[in-house]
């Protein structure tokens, strides 16, 4: 019940947005994110949006994770 | 999202693998608190992967498994009342009651419906005013302020028809009762998403008073091995620290607006967990202001004696000390289909995802 998964924001009307999940569209709970737009990538748990999801930190993840010198 | 496949990619894992490999010099036991970390480790075989002296040990971390019977026995009780419905997760189907399931009492007729989320039954409540309406409010800070959300919503549309039956837990209490009960572990992979609302700060006590290093965790296969790998390190430097690996979803201070609207309607109180006992200050119920929303005030029921489980260990498996295959019904008597024990009904239980994943992890 409790899998988060990444959404993309399609639109929004009032306290909640409508995003997609595997194609079908389905509406989510913004009241817990401040400032939510079309397009932001948002988690997705139990309904609720509950974090914006910064591609910048997940870029700079990957990059370190590149860059580690490895010993082989 | 944009860059799950980048966080499969085969290159990156293999150069964190060889590097735990190599930093790995003592024997290490961490244990990953969320059944969405136990799921995603026993999928993509992160233990195989592992060298044997890292030992990965599955807690207290799926709010289905950690139900104490008593709660679904309640919400029996009241699916049996004639003008209620009980709104619930799927999840919380077919886990075994003392004689029955909500999954049994619908087929006899009860008014039991599967919703998406809290507002869901809400708005079930707001479309049938003639019945009440019980939402089985499970999970753990992730899903709180989802129920917080619609006892607020429900109070300003002065909905009274919507209850909710609080079973909401707190991660940190049964993180630190797991150490108090002497469970040897060198290390938390912490929960992604809990953190995510609470901030990385809840685990500042296990880590200094508890010298635990705790590493919040993403869910992909290169953010458990990179967590695996940080804990590692810690433990070789004799640290115990809190780090945020999972930065692209967890802020140091979490979600301000979700942590406040939790604050505003719920309190904390003690409460049982399956197979773990009582824990105290773990779960959030109702704060007095609220009440006329609490199921347990509102609506006198007449619950049946609950009996104990008979050869299931979930309570054990819970909290580290045995893994599913220890267990007697495992894969036998108990499976998916006919599971004996919460651990098996639920997707992110330890049991289904060993018996889910079990080919690829080849245990020994
Ligand atoms: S995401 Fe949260 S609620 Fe879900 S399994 Fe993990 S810890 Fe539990
Ligand atoms: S395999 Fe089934 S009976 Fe055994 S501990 Fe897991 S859920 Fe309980």
């Amino acid at each position: 019940m409790c899998l988060s998964i990444p959404v993309r924001i399609e639109s929004i009307e009032g306290s909640e947005a409508v995003v997609s999940i595997n194609g079908a569209a389905y509406k989510a709970g913004i009241h817990l994110i401040d400032n939510p737009q079309v397009g932001d990538y948002v988690l997705l748990h139990a309904g609720f949006a509950i974090q914006k999801i910064s591609d910048h930190e997940a870029r700079e993840t990957l990059e370190l994770i590149k860059q580690m010198k490895s010993p082989f | 999202m944009k860059y799950v496949h980048e966080y499969r990619n085969k290159e990156l894992s293999q150069k964190l693998i060889n590097k735990i490999h190599h930093s790995a010099k003592g024997k290490y036991t961490f244990m990953e608190v969320c059944g969405g970390h136990t799921m995603a480790i026993q999928k993509f075989g992160i233990p195989s992967l592992l060298p044997p002296k890292i030992k990965l040990l599955s807690g207290p971390g799926c709010p289905v498994c950690v139900t104490e019977k008593s709660y679904i026995d309640t919400a029996i009780a009241y699916a049996r009342l004639s003008n209620t419905i009980i709104a619930t997760f799927g999840d919380l189907m077919r886990i075994p009651g003392s004689t029955s399931s909500l999954e049994l009492e619908k087929a006899r007729g009860s008014d039991v419906t599967i919703v998406l989320s809290a507002l869901e039954a809400l708005k079930i409540a707001q479309n049938k005013p003639d019945k009440k309406i019980i939402f089985l409010a499970i999970g753990f800070e992730t899903t709180a302020p989802g129920s917080a959300v619609a006892v607020v919503q429900a109070s300003k549309a002065r909905v009274k028809n919507f209850f909710i039956l609080s079973a909401h837990k707190l991660m940190p209490p049964a993180m630190k009762a797991i150490v108090d009960e002497g469970v040897k572990i060198d290390g938390y992979i912490c929960p992604g998403h809990v953190s995510t609302i609470t901030g990385s700060a809840i685990y500042d006590d296990i880590a200094r008073k508890y010298s635990l290093p705790c590493v919040i965790s993403g869910f992909e296969p290169l953010d458990l091995l990179q967590t695996i790998l940080a804990l590692v390190h810690q433990v070789n430097e004799k640290h115990s620290t809190v780090e945020i690996q999972y930065a692209r979803a967890v802020q140091p201070n979490g979600n301000p607006k979700a942590k406040a609207i939790m604050k505003q309607i719920f309190c904390e109180t003690d409460s049982e967990w399956r197979g773990m006992g009582n824990i105290p200050k773990s779960k959030l119920v109702l704060s007095e202001k609220y009440q006329q929303y609490d199921a347990e005030k509102m609506i006198p029921v007449d619950v049946e004696p609950t009996i104990s489980d008979k050869g299931c260990i979930c309570g054990e498996i819970l909290k580290g000390l045995k893994t599913p295959l220890d267990c007697k019904l495992f894969g036998s008597g108990c499976t998916p289909e006919n599971p004996e024990g919460a651990c098996m009904v639920s997707g992110e239980g330890a049991c289904q995802a060993y018996y889910r994943y079990q080919s690829q992890t080849e245990i020994t």
